[in-house]
């Protein structure tokens, strides 16, 4: 009983602060709605006893949604005490389409035979989850790591202002090599 | 607190994600779309891990997701900010040519 | 040196939690008062009054508004510290009892701390004033600097419990504290620990030299707040340090809960003993030496500590 009421508030919050997103005229309150949104399906995950996925889920979006906030400033420049935000396009089309994805899940949802229950958890699934990502699922962590660190390497790459050749000329000979701005731990 | 109740609440956080991704005009603001998206997939899988088959080596897939979800991020980042630099565009609309 | 059983308490103690918390930090910032009265030549006894006499001035002072201030952010970020200081000593057992014993509690605490950088920014942001935002952006560059650092930190004494169980942690330290065999792991948490404070030689978001930064713009039940919410940060932060690194409970003689506060006074008092003698650090060069120098520091530490887990099998 208790469970119900937790997760009905936590879903409200979450499709609430997920349409906020979209509704107000601020970008860090439309950044920090979406934040609340992860915050509301973080804590739900709990109630499935998924202690670690969800405290991770928290962790990690209001990391990126403090960072995506930034960006929002730093990308679209103007103030919004100033200039309301409205930049859309084909917004009734786009209307369309959600409502229309949203009926034909909701009606997967309710009326697909979902089968019965099978299997038991396990009673420490943090543990079994790195037990699982360290035996059986081996794949899945040897996948997920090189993603990971090709991202890293592949964001940087698009994102930083100038690279080695820039410095030190195309087949990088040149020596007197001066960073538009410094680097490193001397500077 | 059923399954059916989750992936309602699931499904709608995914169309209020997808109406963002198609509608908004700012890089940044698509990209808040495409996470609410991502939001009700975790939602959605939670529920179908925890009603149907709760093993425990269920929960990597959920780990897969959040995995995709900072991929995206990344690299959404890197592209917009390279876009700023290059050409000081912000917008979609902006950068329709890179379509053609 | 008997292992203790860690029992979960009724969250009816929280209160009485939350108490001890504000006691600690109250304490930790009459000291500091106490040595910046003697600093200026006063009488050392005068500064002790610091915490009461501020938190008296601040509570008559009328709150200060900003034009086209973000209200509702702004109020939420100024009471968020302290509740997140709060929520972080959930998962902190003062000796053989624990407000919430859950599986992850280390995870939890990290992503406490995480909040604080939504929280400062907002803080920042809400007054929509140029130098509570400069504020606000210092805080989430030295916070890219530290957050790293301070999770691979973490990790190192989960792993050498082999649990994210606070509760595990604390007992697998009952033969030898964890800050024996790792140094380089304690240092850096304390580090960090100062920086999610905003604190000592992180505090430029609250800096002199912006104008007290994120603070500019507040005065009165805004600023106690904010001001409050650092200290009780470095005070959770303490507890959860002697926690993890320094044994917990674990001592000869007095009771294991009375141990977890006598630790957690001395870790307190030696950084407000230290906070003097080290400069403050611009958020743009602790990047690089974090990244380059502490990043890989701690990842040999944990290195170290995984090998002599499977070394010991």
């Amino acid at each position: 009983m208790l469970t119900d009421i937790v997760f009905w508030v936590l879903a409200v919050i979450a499709v609430a602060a997920g349409v906020a997103v979209f509704v107000v005229d601020s970008m860090a309150r439309a950044t920090y709605a979406l934040a609340a949104s992860f915050v509301a399906v973080g804590l739900s995950l709990l109630l499935m006893n998924l202690e670690f996925i969800g405290v991770i889920t928290v962790l990690m979006m209001v990391m990126e949604m403090a960072i995506m906030a930034i960006y929002m400033i730093m990308f679209m420049g103007m103030n919004p005490a100033l200039m309301p935000m409205n930049m859309v396009h084909s917004a009734k089309g786009a209307l369309s389409v959600a409502v229309g994805t949203f009926a034909v899940l909701a009606t997967g949802a309710l009326f697909i035979p979902w089968p019965s229950r099978r299997g038991v958890t396990g009673t420490d699934l943090t543990v079994a989850l790195g037990e699982a990502l360290m035996g059986p699922k081996m794949l899945v962590m040897i996948t997920v790591s090189p993603v990971l660190f090709a991202t890293i390497v592949a964001a940087i790459v698009l994102a930083a202002p100038s690279g080695r050749y820039d410095r030190l000329g195309d087949d990088l000979r040149r020596r007197s090599a001066t960073a538009r701005r410094p680097e490193g731990v001397q500077r | 607190m059923t399954l059916q109740t989750v992936l309602l609440v699931a499904a709608a956080l995914f169309s209020v994600g997808l109406y963002g991704a198609i509608s908004q005009q700012v890089v940044v603001m698509v990209m808040m779309g495409l996470e609410l998206m991502l939001n009700g997939v975790i939602l959605a899988a939670a529920g179908f891990w925890w009603f149907l088959s709760p093993a425990p080596d269920g929960q990597v897939l959920l780990l897969v997701v959040i995995t995709a979800m900072t991929v995206e991020m990344a690299m959404g980042f890197g592209v917009a900010t390279l876009l700023h630099r290059s050409r000081d565009a912000d917008m979609t609309d902006m950068a329709t040519d890179l379509s053609q | 040196m008997n292992a203790v059983e860690i029992v979960q308490v009724s969250a009816a103690w929280a209160p009485l939690g939350a108490l001890l918390l504000l006691a600690l930090a109250t304490v930790a910032t009459g000291l500091d008062g106490a040595i910046a009265a003697r600093a200026a030549g006063h009488p050392w006894q005068q500064g002790l009054r610091l915490p009461w006499a501020e938190t008296a001035r601040l509570l008559r002072q009328r709150r200060r508004t900003t034009v086209a201030a973000d209200r509702l952010l702004w109020r939420t970020a100024g009471a968020g510290l302290l509740v997140t200081a709060l929520l972080k000593i959930v998962v902190v057992p003062l000796g053989a009892w624990t407000l919430s014993d859950m599986s992850v509690g280390l995870v939890w605490f990290n992503a406490m701390d995480i909040l604080v950088w939504a929280l400062v920014w907002l803080a920042g942001w809400g007054p929509n004033s140029a130098h509570s935002l400069i504020g606000g952006y210092r805080f989430l560059g030295q916070a890219l600097s530290y957050e790293l650092p301070l999770m691979f930190a973490l990790t190192a004494p989960a792993t050498a419990a082999g649990s994210l169980r606070v509760g595990d942690i604390v007992t697998a330290q009952q033969g030898l504290w964890f800050i024996v065999w790792m140094p380089v792991a304690f240092l850096v948490f304390c580090a960090a620990l100062m920086g999610f404070s905003v604190w000592g030689p992180f505090s430029t978001p609250f800096g002199a030299d912006i104008a007290g930064g994120v603070l500019a713009e507040t005065s009165g039940i805004d600023r106690w707040l904010l001001l409050a919410g650092r200290w009780a940060l470095l005070t959770a932060g303490s507890a959860f340090g002697v926690t993890l690194f320094l044994g917990g409970g674990a001592g000869p003689v007095l009771p294991a809960w009375l141990w977890v506060l006598v630790k957690t006074g001395i870790l307190l008092a030696a950084l407000v003993l230290l906070r003097r003698r080290l400069p403050a650090l611009r958020p743009d060069r602790i990047a690089a030496a974090a990244w380059l120098v502490v990043l890989p520091l701690v990842l040999l530490q944990v290195l170290i500590v995984s090998v002599v887990v499977v070394g010991r099998g």
